[in-house]
């Protein structure tokens, strides 16, 4: 399965506005995408297109993620998520 | 012409047509299963169409809001269709046969939890998680939606009271004037009208029966609303246009007609309110809420983050005083790391300086933050201490100032013992503050936040004038001099400013909003006028007697609609 991992940029971690910017682009991707912290176990991983999911991830600042996803355009979706993971979304 | 009599808390005339405040969405029954009729697959289907036209909605409001506010309705509107949520409640239906309302109910409550116990932001969050799943349950049941209505078109709005998180969504460019059939002078909603400077009413039973759309004359000096209204009332609601635009400026100069002065001062929390009064023409600060700066934490700031803090209201305010409260936490505004949330009578517990018993250290480091801000800043800085009650803490409060370096010491005098111990509570510091609305609590034994007490929840009870009589002769009796201000609610209603004038009371602290109404009516009025006016309140059998009768004597009220 395609897998990315990602460092949290955005200053106030993955809660508050860059939640609710990554949950969004998460739910328009063609393929269901999963997040989880790295080194956690797969099974664990949570709905990245659900914005409470990703506020009980608790990710902080420096954080780093893992990200799965299967099927068509799944590389390119985990490629564009990946961006906006390692952007400083508060920072906009 | 149907009249609703309730107690009017912040002034103005204006007619509209009401939109009542749904009332809060109930729990569905524990255990309530699908209709018969339903299978689970529609109910399914029932609740993502209504988690669907939640999100919609609140997606809407989000794109046309600004801010911080925006960001929090974007964040809310995806929690609408969260799959998390929805995967939770989908489950309970399938599995258990719960009804989609109890369903949605019962997830929202272990995901609401699920983030309260993660604390700091997330904990802030739950409560927007409980406000989706009553939005989707009053969607489910074809009701209108909670909170404050969404409409393009200014409207009267009417509710049993409001709640501190109903500000938020207040917007004051649609809202023009709020009644209430709950609550009391000094509750959430009477401090949101003044702060906005909305006509108010508060108390008036009944209200909750007039239907949507009913076009009403509401009177917020008066605190009447009248049906249909007359040829007169719309005039008068025209002619309150015109004086609400010379009520909004204020020249800077508080002052009877001979030449009495008397500084009027604004009620501020943080540097941005500070700022507004400045520009309001305040001549200063009479009360510095600082535990503004503390509420909502979960630990105590660091002296450094105070100091920037205070720093921030000191500046606006150059050359000028600025008194600041120090920390007032414990009742109505308790702090995790300092109040015990469970004691059984918070207004009479460990609050205000009583902290300083149970927590010391607290009330040490924030005075040593006071007196960085002070080094740093032209303001004139005094320091006052809330919930004094003899002049044992006084004094060793005034002992903790000079160990800082803080050069005026000062009380509040909100306890009736302090009032009537003035001379020997003033003989340690170096000013008094009277601190109305808790003391006017106090001495009526009446809870602030109670509709049915409001009665005698007023500052006007000849009983509370008499305490502020106390304390300006304990002060002359002190002999030095001591300055005894106001800075409760009384201070804001322009009647009551001249009675307390008249009392002997040597500055006046208040909402900036309400400065211009103070300023224009304590310039109609001599001292010796005022001095009258005291002696008359005083010697009325009852609040109601002492506020009509001060008020037949100052017919510039009725003039400016106030």
């Amino acid at each position: 399965m395609p897998e990315r991992t990602a460092t949290i940029a955005s200053r106030s971690g993955l809660h508050a506005r860059p939640a609710a910017i990554f949950a969004e682009a998460a739910g328009e991707s063609p393929v269901e995408v999963t997040i989880a912290m790295a080194g956690s176990a797969a099974d664990d991983a949570l709905d990245a297109a659900s914005i409470l999911s990703l506020m009980t991830l608790g990710a902080a600042k420096g954080d780093v993620v893992v990200l799965r996803a299967e099927g068509d355009g799944a590389d390119t979706a985990l490629d564009s998520l990946v961006t906006l993971l390692e952007t400083d979304l508060d920072a906009e | 012409m149907q009249n609703f009599q309730g107690v009017g808390v912040s002034p103005g005339r204006v007619i509209g047509t009401i939109r009542q405040m749904p009332k809060p969405v109930s729990e569905p029954p524990s255990g309530e299963q699908l209709a018969a009729s339903t299978t689970a697959e529609d109910a399914v289907a029932g609740l993502k169409a209504a988690a669907q036209s939640v999100h919609d909605e609140l997606k809407a409001r989000a794109d046309k809001a600004s801010g911080d506010g925006k960001a929090v309705l974007e964040a809310t509107a995806l929690m609408a269709k969260d799959t998390m949520l929805l995967k939770s409640a989908t489950k309970l239906i399938n599995n258990n046969g719960s009804s989609a309302e109890r369903a949605i109910w019962e997830a929202g409550a272990s995901v609401s939890e699920m983030l309260h116990n993660l604390g700091g932001y997330m904990a802030e969050r739950a409560t927007d998680v409980l406000d989706v799943r009553a939005r989707i349950v009053a969607e489910l049941r074809g009701v209108p939606a909670p909170g404050i209505p969404a409409s393009d078109t200014p409207f009267i709005l009417v509710a049993e009271d409001l709640a501190p998180a109903d500000t938020a969504t207040l917007d004051p460019a649609v809202v023009t004037a709020l009644v209430t059939s709950g609550g009391g002078p000094q509750s959430h909603t009477a401090i949101i009208a003044r702060s906005l400077g909305l006509p108010a009413v508060v108390a008036a039973r009944g209200v909750d029966e007039i239907p949507d759309g009913a076009e009403v004359f509401v009177d917020g000096a008066a605190g009447s609303l009248s049906l249909e209204p007359s040829e007169e009332q719309r005039a008068a609601a025209l002619a309150w246009v015109e004086n609400a635009a010379t009520l909004a400026a204020f020249d800077g100069n508080g002052t009877t007609a001979d030449g009495h002065l008397v500084p009027l001062l604004a009620n501020v929390g943080g540097a941005k309110d500070a700022a507004a009064a400045a520009a309001l023409g305040a001549q200063g600060v009479g009360l510095f809420r600082t535990e503004f700066c503390f509420l909502e934490r979960d630990t105590e700031p660091t002296v450094l983050e105070q100091a920037a803090a205070y720093r921030g209201v000191f500046d606006a305010f150059p050359g000028k005083k600025v008194v600041l409260r120090t920390l007032d936490a414990g009742a109505d505004k308790p702090l995790p790391f300092l109040t015990d949330a469970t004691e059984p009578n918070p207004a009479l517990g460990v609050r205000g300086y009583r902290t300083d018993f149970t927590t010391p250290g607290v009330l040490d480091r924030q005075l040593e933050a006071i007196a960085i801000a002070a080094d740093e800043t032209e303001a004139e800085v005094w320091v006052m201490a809330p919930m004094i009650s003899t002049a044992a803490e006084a004094a060793h409060f005034a002992s903790m100032c000079d160990a800082a370096g803080i050069k005026k010491p000062g009380v509040m005098v909100e306890v009736p013992s302090a009032a009537l111990t003035s001379a020997s509570v003033l003989r340690h510091v170096g000013f008094a503050s009277l601190g109305t609305n808790d003391l006017t609590q106090y001495a009526m034994a009446a809870d602030r936040q109670l509709g049915p007490l409001a009665e005698l929840n007023t500052p006007w009870q000849p009983a509370v004038l008499r305490l502020v009589q106390l304390t300006v002769a304990g002060s002359v009796e002190e002999g030095s001099g001591k300055p005894v201000g106001v800075c409760g609610e009384a201070a804001a209603d322009p009647a009551l400013a001249v009675v307390l004038v008249g009392l002997g009371v040597s500055t006046l602290s208040m909402t900036a909003r309400s400065l211009a109404a103070v300023g224009t009516v304590l310039k109609t009025v001599t001292l010796e006028q005022a001095q009258e006016l005291a002696r008359l309140a005083l010697s009325a059998p009852d609040a109601l007697d002492a506020k009509a009768w001060v008020r037949a004597k100052l017919p510039i009220l009725e003039e400016l609609g106030l």
